[in-house]
């Protein structure tokens, strides 16, 4: 559901007011570029994908009824038109990406750990503010294969639930909920990594 | 068999299965209660869950890019332009 504020900019939208459109843009042009940034093949594109969706927000904004978040129209839109401006070389996954969340041969034939995580212990609370390390989830997010990618930045970047997420990605709960656990477990594994070599 | 052991609690691999739908509190009640089990019994577990939190909120504090002076620049023109349109 939209938030008051959120119908209050909205009907000073509609009637035309330039500051609420500039309010929008400042709060959601950077993600949604994000967003954007997964279906195109670099960033000049991705920022004429979402120029073209603020176009489509400011035609269409008569049609939207407020029954989803805004945050979730927006991306929607982005979503549909980066889609059909997408003539998107796919980007190259190495085939060891797409596997399940956890490899089956860290687990014995009984079921338990062969090889289990190593606890992060050392100044992990101090790594965890440190900017460097949000910088390596950053760039780690941008070594998952593109569905999990998506899925793991709309939930826990831009703090979508999982049926708003569903609804802008266009795919079911339960596939949302496998790409989500993929995509975070090999986001753990990239980080272990850094966290031993820290 | 499975059920045998499903009865008998979850082994790891199918702790680690279930994570994200703990945490989304998506479990049925008998799974959330056999996982909350498993967990409180295996220190592996426990860290792989821990690890999983943490790596959501460092996933977290990645912010968008700030927004380019001349995007918005041209973002505004492009609204005067429909507008006048």
């Amino acid at each position: 559901m939209t938030g008051a504020g959120e119908v209050a900019l909205l009907d000073r939208l509609r009637a035309g007011d330039e500051q609420a459109f500039v309010a929008l843009v400042r709060q959601h042009h950077p993600a949604m570029v994000r967003l954007a940034s997964v279906y195109v093949p670099n960033r000049d594109v991705a920022e004429e994908v979402v120029q073209e969706a603020w176009l489509g927000v400011v035609r269409g904004i008569e049609k939207f009824e407020g029954r989803s978040s805004l945050k979730t129209w927006l991306y929607r839109i982005v979503v549909n038109r980066a889609r059909s401006a997408g003539v998107r070389e796919r980007r190259e996954t190495p085939a060891d990406l797409s596997g399940p969340g956890e490899q089956a041969e860290r687990f014995g034939s009984d079921g338990g750990w062969v090889d289990p995580p190593v606890p992060w212990t050392d100044h992990v609370d101090d790594r965890l503010t440190a900017v460097s390390l949000v910088d390596r989830v950053r760039h780690c997010l941008d070594r998952l294969p593109d569905v999990q990618r998506q899925v793991v930045t709309l939930r826990d970047i831009d703090g979508l639930t999982p049926g708003e997420t569903c609804t802008v990605l266009g795919i079911t709960e339960a596939n949302q909920r496998v790409l989500l656990h993929r995509g975070r477990a090999r986001l753990r594994g990239f980080l272990d990594v850094e966290m031993r070599e820290g | 068999m499975r059920l045998f052991r499903r009865r008998r609690g979850l082994v790891c691999r199918q702790a680690v299965a279930l994570v994200t739908d703990y945490l989304d509190g998506a479990l049925s009640r008998a799974d959330h209660d056999r996982f909350e089990a498993h967990i409180a019994d295996c220190p592996h577990c426990r860290t792989y869950l821990e690890q999983i939190r943490t790596t959501i909120a460092l996933a977290g504090q990645v912010r968008p890019d700030d927004l380019d002076p001349q995007a918005q620049d041209e973002l505004i023109a492009l609204y005067r332009q429909w507008r006048a349109g």
